[in-house]
């Protein structure tokens, strides 16, 4: 199957067209600056750069925790994308995210997404977000997502 | 990092408590500025308001609004929810949040309620409806955990 939808086997392609949903064609995404920094069969690492207008606790400058929502949201999309080889027509069913510490003012936010489970209908994705170190994540999260084409 | 005009956080939330001027408060709040989020009093009931922005959009071609802003509404309608209808001191600190999506977002304003199920002295569970034409139709739904103090 070769068509728009089907995935580069070259990773820079690869990275290539999987980055258009977080320069283009999602606007959210664009719009909180995230940016997809690397690949692999199936996980995807996307950076959330800090920004004053993403704060959440303008107290301690720490960045809202929906700012992080749409984060690793996006990055588990993408990782679904890799893991069918293409771009298909996919839902968030849902997603529970764990704070594990505070994150800190002033750095970027790195998540990193793995697809580890698809069905016809269901992919099954987990990813962790860290600030430098992925040995020490800010946030785990879980998600499943539903393929809605066919 | 707070202009000089505004209060502390804490009196802030003490103040609008009393005189109902939310938008003081989610003002205050870079990300809820951001995202359009606001809390109003209809027909005498708190509720949370997403303004519809393109900028909120996660697929263009249906178009439907990011998951993303969903989440971030929830969250925001819980955490006003503690800051302004009980009496926690300081900013709730989310432990976990699970969102289920209902249905796709439609690119007009979004509206969020959210019940606190148990508040205890160190944690709150808060559960949170977010709906748009509907309200017993909802699009998303969470509940969160949170840790009001310290030990």
């Amino acid at each position: 199957m070769s068509d728009d939808f089907t995935l580069p086997e070259d990773k820079a392609e690869r990275m290539e067209r999987c980055a258009i949903f977080y320069t283009d064609v999602v606007p959210h995404n664009h719009a909180l600056g995230l940016r997809l920094v690397d690949i692999r069969a199936a996980e995807a690492t996307v950076e959330l750069p800090y920004a004053e207008n993403l704060v959440g606790n303008p107290e301690t400058g720490v960045i809202a925790g929906g700012a992080v929502t749409t984060l690793i949201d996006a990055t588990c999309g993408t990782a679904v994308f890799l893991k069918l080889d293409r771009f298909a027509p996919l839902v968030t069913l849902d997603l529970r995210i764990d704070y594990l510490r505070p994150a800190r003012p002033g750095i970027v936010l790195t998540c990193v997404a793995d697809c580890y489970r698809l069905t016809r209908q269901v992919a099954f994705v987990r990813a962790f977000v860290h600030q430098g170190d992925p040995g020490h994540p800010v946030a785990s999260a879980q998600g499943t997502f539903m393929r809605t084409e066919e | 990092m707070s202009e000089s005009t505004t209060p502390p956080l804490a009196e802030l939330v003490r103040q609008v408590r009393k005189t109902r001027e939310y938008k003081r408060l989610t003002d205050a709040i870079p990300y809820t500025r951001f995202m359009g989020i606001g809390v109003e009093n209809l027909a005498g009931e708190m509720l949370c308001r997403m303004a519809f922005n393109p900028r909120n959009i996660g697929n263009s071609l249906i178009p439907a609004l990011h998951g993303g802003t969903l989440g971030a509404l929830l969250e925001s309608a819980a955490v006003f929810e503690l800051l302004l209808q009980t009496n926690t001191e300081r900013v709730p600190k989310v432990i976990s949040l699970t969102v289920d999506f209902l249905r796709s977002g439609k690119p007009q304003d979004t509206f969020a309620k959210a019940l606190v199920t148990r508040q205890g002295r160190r944690v709150a569970n808060v559960r949170v409806d977010a709906w748009q034409d509907d309200r017993t139709r909802p699009i998303a739904s969470a509940h969160a955990l949170f840790l009001l103090s310290e030990p």
